[in-house]
């Protein structure tokens, strides 16, 4: 051990440092016909055991966001730029060997559908023991063991039974527990999951979130919960960020959020979710189309939607929706909007 | 499995006979006198004619000759030709040096046109793969005649790295011939394997194998070239079939003395036996390793079962 690595590793940690901080990000794929700004500006920092849930719609930069933390977009055609801190160590600055090493034990992610995630052609047994295989350098006889008593753990009936049949043998639920435990199986400090009951339905969706919650209690992970399903967030979320048009327009505890959002996309949206009261009655879309990530509306990204927008003389000077691109500020205690008129959609 | 295999094997059989009857029609109606042609400018007798006509039961009905053929073939016999040759041995002659030919073709075509592939298709659009787009097309627009000639006069007289004519050298003369038949399926395997690996290095199961932080080497070799294998296989498995019918082209200009030369020469003396017996066998070749081919598909995607 050198000098300096004595000094390093004798350094105290700081105290309640994030697992992971995000800090300005972009992402941008340049194309031949134009820049696509995927993610613009994004800030937001996790600590052991949170659950942060990343809301939007399609298109919102939520899922390139979490690719770009795990180093697993292709540069090019993406360019990547800000800072992505990692327990203190600058993700984007490492090299591509040291930043592969985190995916697994540091960072993991679990994807939407798992029919497709998953390799079709290796049974689920070798898949989930090729962790251990790559990262610890197993046998394959052990490695085929921790890869059973990992599904006893993610609570697939009959593991041992199971642990080399395929992927296509699985019913949808079956297979999205099969991506946990392979997500977890390094016991990572942070687990991504991207619309992970999206292609789920109802019951077994509950299911699968039960189990991530019950997991993440287990081990103090981190969940990044990524998804546009506001019943999934409500139910397992501690706190939410909303994203439109690549970068976050809003931030609170699910319950702020939900009960009185201050930004006039959040507002639109939890109006555009069926009410079980409100029977019979027609439900409030947004109006408009989602942005063009191509070409961002000037300003407020979402003027061109807003029902609260103050266009020209109607607007305050320097808060002109269509001008002037509204910063995420604090606009209640514990709470972030980037709306120059938030105050007003909180009715403050 | 195997209960798949032999069903497969059991309709190879119709399949064999149905071909056979074919080519012994198709030669049966080739226009003029194979005893004739035997004879060439040589005088000759009427009686030796007669006895040769009687022989080969040339004067019979199409099917009394098949039927006289088909008792042969099951008794092993697969007849003689007119010089009073036993097919089976021309064929015992010339196989082995078909053999040998689609040995060194098959082994440049799947070598040089999986690594081409790979190369090109792990980097679309870079340098590689744009050498590698220019380089399959051109090959694949020369015909294999004159691909043929051009190595000869390159690899063999200018430079003398390899011999150009004959099987005296062994194993070695078989590299020139070998890589000039291969170069048309070299180039197809090298844009097949090309596209499907970069079709693939899009699916969502290598994503999952980048996030789980395996190797680069390991995300493209385990999780994007097996599952991009498949067409590859299939492609490679049929030419098998078709290369071991040998190439008369090939064969012809470096004077190997395989069955693709044997059947061209014995269509031109209207050698009705020889023919028959080629052609079926090669029949067989070809159902025999499409049969390899869908086995192979099997092992390669365990979403394919046979039972």
């Amino acid at each position: 051990m050198t000098r300096s690595e004595i000094i390093s590793s004798t350094e105290p940690a700081p105290t309640g440092a994030a697992l992971l901080e995000v800090d300005d990000l972009y992402v941008e794929f340049r194309q031949r016909s134009g820049t696509v700004h995927a993610v613009n500006g994004v800030s937001y920092s996790l600590a052991p055991g949170q659950t942060l849930a990343i809301l939007g719609e399609s298109g919102s930069g939520k899922s390139v966001s979490a690719q770009a933390i795990m180093g697993i977009l292709d540069t090019p055609p993406a360019v990547i730029t800000g800072g992505i801190r990692f327990e203190g160590r600058d993700m984007l600055a490492m090299q591509p060997e040291d930043q592969r090493k985190i995916r697994g034990p540091g960072i993991s992610m679990i994807f939407q559908d798992a029919l497709s995630a998953l390799n079709p052609v290796y049974s689920v047994g070798w898949q989930i023991g090729e962790m251990f295989r790559v990262h610890q350098g197993a046998s394959r006889k052990e490695a085929k063991q921790r890869a059973i008593e990992l599904m006893d753990r993610v609570r697939i009936p009959a593991a041992a039974r199971r642990v080399n049949d395929y992927p296509h043998q699985f019913s949808g639920g079956m297979r999205q527990r099969v991506m946990i435990a392979m997500a977890i199986a390094l016991d990572p400090r942070i687990l991504i999951a991207d619309e992970p009951t999206t292609a789920l339905d109802v019951t077994v969706q509950a299911q699968v979130m039960d189990l991530l919650k019950d997991l993440q209690q287990e081990t103090g992970m981190g969940l990044i919960l990524i998804t546009h399903d506001l019943g999934v967030v409500n139910e397992v979320a501690d706190d939410v960020a909303v994203m439109y048009a690549g970068r976050i327009v809003e931030r609170g505890t699910v319950d702020d959020v939900f009960t009185r959002p201050a930004h006039p996309y959040t507002e639109g949206l939890m109006k555009s979710v069926p009410q079980v009261e409100a029977k019979g009655g027609r439900l409030q879309p947004i109006v408009g189309q989602p942005p063009n990530l191509a070409a961002i509306p000037s300003g407020c990204p979402f003027h061109p939607r807003c029902a609260h927008r103050r266009l020209g003389a109607a607007a305050a000077p320097g808060r002109e929706c269509a001008t002037d691109d509204p910063p995420l500020r604090l606009v209640a205690p514990g709470r972030e909007a980037a709306c120059h008129y938030s105050e007003e959609v909180l009715g403050v | 499995m195997g209960r798949y295999i032999a069903r497969r094997l059991l309709i190879a059989i119709p399949t064999l006979v149905g071909a056979s009857i074919l080519i012994f029609a198709m030669v049966y109606a080739l226009p003029g006198d194979p005893i004739r042609a035997l004879a060439g400018d040589r005088p000759i007798s009427p009686a030796v004619v007669q006895v040769l006509t009687d022989r080969f039961h040339l004067d019979d009905p199409l099917f009394v000759q098949y039927w006289e053929y088909l008792k042969g073939l099951l008794s092993g016999d697969l007849g003689t030709d007119f010089r009073g040759r036993p097919v089976l041995d021309t064929i015992e002659r010339t196989l082995p040096v078909t053999i040998r030919l689609t040995i060194v073709a098959v082994i440049f075509e799947a070598v040089i046109g999986l690594i081409a592939g790979v190369l090109a298709g792990i980097r679309r659009n870079g340098y590689f793969d744009n050498l590698v787009l220019v380089s399959t097309t051109v090959i694949v627009s020369i015909p294999i005649l004159v691909l043929a000639f051009l190595a000869q006069l390159l690899f063999g007289l200018k430079l003398g790295w390899f011999p150009i004519a004959g099987t005296r050298d062994g194993w070695y003369s078989y590299v020139l011939p070998g890589l000039v038949l291969a170069s048309g399926s070299l180039a197809y395997v090298a844009r097949l394997t090309r596209t499907s690996i970069a079709e693939n290095m899009r699916a969502d199961y290598v994503r999952t194998a980048k996030a789980k932080g395996l190797p680069p080497s390991r995300v493209i070799l385990r999780h994007t070239l097996r599952n991009s294998l498949i067409p590859v296989v299939t492609f490679i498995g049929a030419d098998i079939g078709a290369l071991l019918g040998g190439a008369i082209v090939t064969e012809t200009v470096f004077n190997l003395p395989g069955i693709g030369r044997e059947l061209f020469d014995s269509i031109k003396a209207q050698e009705g036996a020889v023919v028959v017996g080629i052609v079926t066998l090669m029949v067989f070749f070809f159902i025999f390793f499409n049969l390899i081919v869908d086995v192979l598909y099997a092992v390669l995607d365990p979403r394919i079962r046979y039972d």
